[in-house]
Parts: C-alpha cells; sequence; structure tokens
C-alpha cells in the first residue's frame, strides 16, 4: 500500500488555478476540486447528506445538485470537477424543487418517525426538510418490514432510519481502514451490511471505534442506551482526522 | 362581521396536539373573538356541522370510523389542516403498518392477555390495513408537522388564516 501511494502521488499532476462563476460570483478554486469543494471553499452553502469532507465524494444522496449552464441535465456537486470559466448555478427554483422531491423520497423509502428517534432534534435528514420547507410528503408511504442489528455490546444498527447515505461504508473503508461495511442488493432493497451479512456483533473485522455511528446523518447508526432526542453525534474529531491525512487520490 | 367556524378532530393521534392547541395560552382569547369551535374533543356537538371554515385534524387516519369521518370532514369543510405528525406523516400510529392486521389483534388480544382472549368484534371500528396520512384519503390545504407541532406554530396558523393569508411553515416547523 505504501509503495502503491509513492507511485500515485508521483503522477499526481500540481492543482492548476481556475476561475469559475457561482451563482454569478466570480471565484477561485483548483481543478482538483469538486464544484462542491470550490463551493465551499468560497463560503458558499450547499446542502448534501451523503457527501463528508474527506471521504471519497458518491453523489448518492442528490442534495448538493446544480445546474452547469451549458449542460443540459443536472448535476451532483460532489462528483463533478470544477473546471475553468464554469458558471454554476447553486439555487434555482427548479434545483429547490428537485432537492424537496430527493427529500420526500428519502422519507418514503423507510420508517422515519422523528418522534421516537434517538437522533430527533440533531438529525441531518430532518434539518435539512426544514431547511427545505419540507411539511409533508407527496408520495406514498412504503412501511419497509426492516431488522434492527443490537447484537453489538456498544451500539445499535436500525435500518429504518438508514437513507443509504454510504457515509459509515466510506469511514470505515477510508479512515478506520477495517471495511466492516458495505452495502448489499439493489435499489430499494440495498441494505447496509456488516461484512458478508453477519450480526455486526459477531464481526471479525469491527475495531469498536463508533467513526461509523458518529458519522451517520440519522438515527441508523447509534450508541446503546440512548433515549429519544439524546444521541448527538460527534464527526469534529473525525474531520480533524482525515484533515491531517495526505491528499487524497 | 360572522364568526368563522372552526372544527378540530381527534383520529388516530394521542391528543398532544390537541394539548398543543391549548397552550397557545393568551391566543385562545383572541382566536375566539373571531371563531367559534363548532365540532372536537374540546366542545361537545355530537355530528360533525355543515358549513365548516376550518377543520384541524390531528391524528392518522386508522380505522373506518376515521375514514368515514374524515370523508364527511372533507365535504363539509373549506378548509383542512394537517396538525401534526400523525395527520402528516401517519408516525407512532404507522409503526404497525408491517404487521398484518389480523397478527397484531391476535398478537395483542389473544396472544397478549391473562383473561377472556379474543379479538373484539362488536363496538370498535374495523382497522384498516395501514395507518395512513389524512392527505392519502382526502385533499389537505395545509401540513403543520410537529410532535406535537409547538404552540407558537399552532396561533401563527390560525392568526394567518383568520386574517385571509395563506401561511407559510418554512423553517418555523419540524417533524418530530
Amino acid at each position: 500500500m505504501p509503495l502503491i501511494a509513492l507511485v500515485r502521488k508521483e503522477v499526481i499532476p500540481v492543482p492548476r488555478k481556475i476561475s469559475m462563476r457561482i451563482d454569478g460570483e466570480m471565484i477561485s478554486a483548483t481543478d482538483d476540486q469538486s464544484i462542491l469543494q470550490a463551493a465551499r471553499a468560497n463560503g458558499k452553502y450547499m446542502p448534501a447528506l451523503c457527501y463528508m469532507e474527506g471521504l471519497s465524494p458518491v453523489g448518492a444522496c442528490r442534495l448538493c445538485t446544480v445546474e452547469v449552464s451549458g449542460v443540459n441535465r443536472l448535476l451532483p456537486a460532489c462528483t463533478t470537477p470544477a473546471a475553468d470559466r464554469m458558471s454554476v448555478t447553486t439555487n434555482s427554483p427548479k434545483l429547490q424543487q428537485y432537492r424537496k422531491i430527493a427529500l420526500e423520497l428519502l422519507f418514503v423509502e423507510r420508517n422515519h418517525i422523528c418522534a421516537v428517534c434517538v437522533s430527533n432534534g440533531h438529525c441531518e435528514l430532518q434539518n435539512l426538510a426544514i431547511e427545505h420547507g419540507v411539511t409533508s410528503v407527496r408520495y406514498p408511504y412504503s412501511y419497509p418490514k426492516l431488522p434492527v442489528d443490537v447484537s453489538h455490546p456498544r451500539f445499535v444498527l436500525d435500518h429504518n432510519r438508514c437513507v443509504l447515505c454510504t457515509r459509515c461504508v466510506r469511514v470505515c473503508a477510508e479512515v478506520e481502514g477495517a471495511h466492516v461495511w458495505d452495502v448489499a442488493s439493489r435499489g430499494t432493497n440495498s441494505l447496509i451490511v456488516c461484512e458478508l451479512d453477519r450480526p455486526w456483533g459477531e464481526s471479525t473485522g469491527c475495531t469498536n471505534c463508533g467513526k461509523c455511528v458518529q458519522v451517520c446523518p440519522t438515527g441508523a447508526l447509534a450508541e446503546k442506551g440512548r433515549a429519544v432526542e439524546e444521541m448527538v453525534k460527534r464527526e469534529e474529531p473525525i474531520l480533524q482526522l482525515v484533515s491531517r491525512r495526505g491528499a487524497m487520490s | 362581521m360572522s364568526k368563522v367556524r372552526l372544527a378540530t378532530v381527534w383520529l388516530d393521534g394521542c391528543s398532544g396536539c390537541h394539548m398543543s392547541l391549548l397552550d397557545i395560552d393568551e391566543g385562545l382569547v383572541a382566536v375566539a373573538k373571531r371563531a367559534d369551535i363548532v365540532y372536537g374533543p374540546l366542545v361537545d356537538a355530537q355530528e360533525f356541522p355543515e358549513n365548516v371554515d376550518v377543520t384541524l385534524v390531528e391524528g392518522a387516519v386508522s380505522n373506518q370510523d376515521d375514514l368515514k369521518l374524515i370523508q364527511t370532514i372533507r365535504k363539509r369543510s373549506k378548509m383542512i389542516v394537517s396538525l401534526g405528525d400523525c395527520a402528516v406523516t401517519s408516525n407512532v400510529p404507522a409503526m404497525r403498518n408491517s404487521i398484518p392486521v389480523k397478527k397484531l389483534l391476535e398478537r395483542i388480544y389473544v396472544e397478549g392477555v391473562q383473561e377472556n382472549p379474543g379479538v373484539p368484534a362488536q363496538g370498535v371500528p374495523p382497522l384498516l390495513k395501514h395507518a395512513v396520512p389524512v392527505h392519502d384519503v382526502v385533499k389537505v390545504d395545509l401540513h403543520i408537522p410537529g410532535c406535537p407541532p409547538r404552540a407558537e406554530a399552532i396561533l401563527y396558523v390560525i392568526t394567518e388564516l383568520l386574517a385571509g393569508r395563506k401561511p407559510d411553515l418554512t423553517s418555523k416547523v419540524k417533524f418530530g
């Protein structure tokens, strides 16, 4: 692994300075940044759920969707590279509408019952809904029957509250280096699984570090023994950890 | 000026939203000056009246009685407001939705009791397959999420409606 990293480091070109427009305002960025990174580095707000600084972007939640002039479709800002002379719109009625739809679809896919959730009041999904003025959901709820894994001595995995952002998968593989989590199945049947689908408590690779719990934006991963509203996540130590690492390729 | 005819109704919920409505405190006096409460758990009317201006609905639609009542309410109300998470999202009542009704009732009334096991057949309305949000069965004009919605949000909505404006609840309310 260190050898590969060395070789790769040599071929990574020096980031080039670029200029681009975000909502009409000219900003400076580098061509190794995504639109989202460039925007946030310039103090522009971008909503996002699956994106987390220091983890590889996956474009799963579609909340950071933007319009790029000259491109006929909407693009996720987290996975689209910033480019010189690019002009990006981050907030239009059309984008607002699509973001609302994306949020509502997340709500109907699983059983998000805020009133009885450990993360009520500290949930990124809930906060995004407030921010986007989602006061009801236009689609029928699917009421899936989903398991709750309580086999781990310290943590719980409640699939009812999972939005499949895969932050847990990525933080475990990329930061902790354990790669305990993965996604099984497809589409609406997708489920976060521990190793080759075994109870979390029987995992041989889990280091009990809890990084997955702290980066989970909802109450899907939580510490045991927390009552409603008691689960406050701490992302700071993980963000500090990733900021001390070398460049991500 | 004639008073606005306001109704409230309690479907499958815990009455917490009605408690939050009472929590608007002195706001009730201002509301009472402008509106009559013509139906609901807070007043005596037995039958849902005709020509209601606004009906605040607490609770999910869970059984045949809820369904019949909400359909009547829709016919007789100019405006329906879903009040609280149960009405808006089906919330806690929906936690039974992944369990078949027959199995659910047997678990509670047969397996779960010491004496006289048996699913009640008389005096209680049959459950629907799912507890659903109000807007799944009738048109809803406004949603106030929250478990319960904050008293200030309820007062804001009623005040705006009484003034003939459409309330904008963006950033004023939350689920849960």
